[in-house]
């Protein structure tokens, strides 16, 4: 029993590993901005008075949430398939991760719509708001500042899930250490590697998610606190 | 391709959906074991012990599923240990499980109210004593409703295992495809028994949670 490992043997593969961890900072930027309107879209259905679409919503909501999303994945890739339609992997990666993600999103973004005060909104009446002006200013931009920590979360949660999209052949970064670690037959080596790269994947997004809610909540920034 | 979906097939997958559940519950009690420590260390009063278990919590946090998996499953077999695939997931998920309940039940202790931790003291109870008998019964009521909701994801996770080629639910769906070649009606049957699995669990945990809700607010002063 003893432990032999061999860094370098791997690490001179750092291009390949670098492709990957690029990829997968791309799908997980596609999935999060269409996922976060998507998600939005569907939290303001939920809402709807029409019990079929906010029946419909809830339905997507509730399936997308209760199955995993290694199943998920197969059947948009097999489904699009089965309907003749040819996609690449990446494509129907970012398809559903979207469709997984939109769903987390969209409750949480329901959270954050249930704790705007009925008041802000009867004030906003009051003050002969049009119903447009009253959704974006006095709903939707303050519930997603109220919620801004547990979506960014949900989103770096996305970035380290879209590892699973290496099943259907997607060449992101799980992909490329599968691959190393067929080729170099080292694979303890390899699978750190990749895990110190979903690190500090993570903590670049929450860096990064940490600056951009400084420029999106200058009230945030200056009172230290949220609405 | 090789004929139609029947009985056999259908006691194949029910066989597998036992093992996801069989795997749920290992992954539940080993990472509820080790979470529980993972939760008193984030809290100790040792500053190193607090960095420790932090660090081992970013880290497990940071690093996807699959890859720990992957670790589990080639890592053991690296330092000579030969496992089954069944011990290389168990293994694996309990390391997932430990760091997000371990973070669960940090916050569940934590919040449950200053004062009950200062009348403990108060009455001169140990530190043993304060966290068995005053905060941990309190912590408990806290945290049944996120830990059920967290099953659900413990479920579903599950579903990975089938890479190291664990014979869950999923594994058994592909295994049954490979043969019929029906891959959107397999995953479809999957999906729906997976749904039937964490469903009825997400709903009590919201039962729970609006329950305690009530509670609280009862409490909250006027």
């Amino acid at each position: 029993m003893s432990l032999q490992l061999d860094f370098p043997a791997v690490l001179e593969r750092w291009p390949n590993f670098l492709a990957g961890a690029a990829l997968t900072l791309e799908l997980a930027a596609f999935a999060t901005v269409l996922g976060a309107l998507f998600g939005t879209l569907a939290a303001v259905g939920r809402g709807a008075r029409s019990p079929l679409i906010a029946g419909a919503c809830k339905v997507y909501v509730e399936t997308i949430r209760n199955t995993p999303l290694l199943v998920q994945i197969f059947l948009v890739y097999f489904g699009l398939a089965s309907l003749g339609l040819k996609f690449s992997a990446f494509t129907v990666a970012v398809a559903a991760l979207t469709i997984n993600v939109g769903a987390y999103t969209a409750e949480i973004m329901r959270a954050g719509f249930e704790a705007i005060p009925r008041g802000q909104i009867e004030a906003a009446e009051g003050l002969a708001l049009s119903r447009l002006q009253i959704y974006w200013h006095i709903i939707l931009l303050p519930a997603i500042e109220k919620v801004y920590p547990a979506l960014t979360s949900q989103f770096v949660l996305l970035m380290l899930a879209s590892s699973v999209c290496s099943q259907i052949s997607a060449e992101e970064l799980t992909a490329v250490a599968n691959y190393i670690q067929s080729d170099t037959y080292r694979a303890f080596e390899t699978y750190i590697i990749v895990a110190v790269l979903y690190v500090i994947l993570s903590l670049v997004m929450r860096a990064g998610f940490w600056g951009l809610g400084l420029v999106l909540f200058p009230r945030r920034r200056r009172l230290g606190t949220p609405l | 391709m090789g004929g139609h979906l029947n009985i056999n097939h259908l006691m194949f997958l029910g066989q597998g959906a036992l093992w996801t559940i069989g795997l749920s519950v290992i992954a539940l009690i080993g990472g509820g074991i080790v979470g529980f420590v993972i939760a008193l260390a984030r809290i100790s009063p040792l500053k190193s012990v607090r960095i420790a278990s932090g660090v081992y919590v970013q880290l497990i946090q940071g690093t996807p599923l699959l890859v720990i998996l992957f670790l589990g499953y080639f890592g053991l077999a690296a330092i000579g240990l030969k496992v089954s695939a069944l011990a290389a997931a168990g293994a694996s998920l309990t390391l997932y499980v430990s760091a997000y309940l371990g973070e669960i039940w940090r916050g569940c202790i934590q919040s449950v109210p200053k004062p009950q931790w200062e009348a403990a003291e108060g009455l001169a109870l140990s530190r043993t004593q304060r966290m068995m008998k005053v905060i941990l019964p309190q912590a408990i009521r806290i945290a049944t409703p996120p830990t059920v909701g967290f099953m659900v994801q413990i479920i579903k996770n599950t579903s990975l295992a089938s890479v190291v080629g664990f014979v869950e639910l999923m594994r058994s769906g592909q295994i049954v495809n490979n043969s019929l070649f029906e891959p959107f009606a397999i995953y479809a049957i999957i999906a729906v028994v997976y749904f039937a699995m964490c469903y009825p669990l997400s709903l009590f945990s919201q039962k729970l949670e609006r329950r305690m809700g009530r509670g609280r607010s009862n409490l909250a002063p006027a």
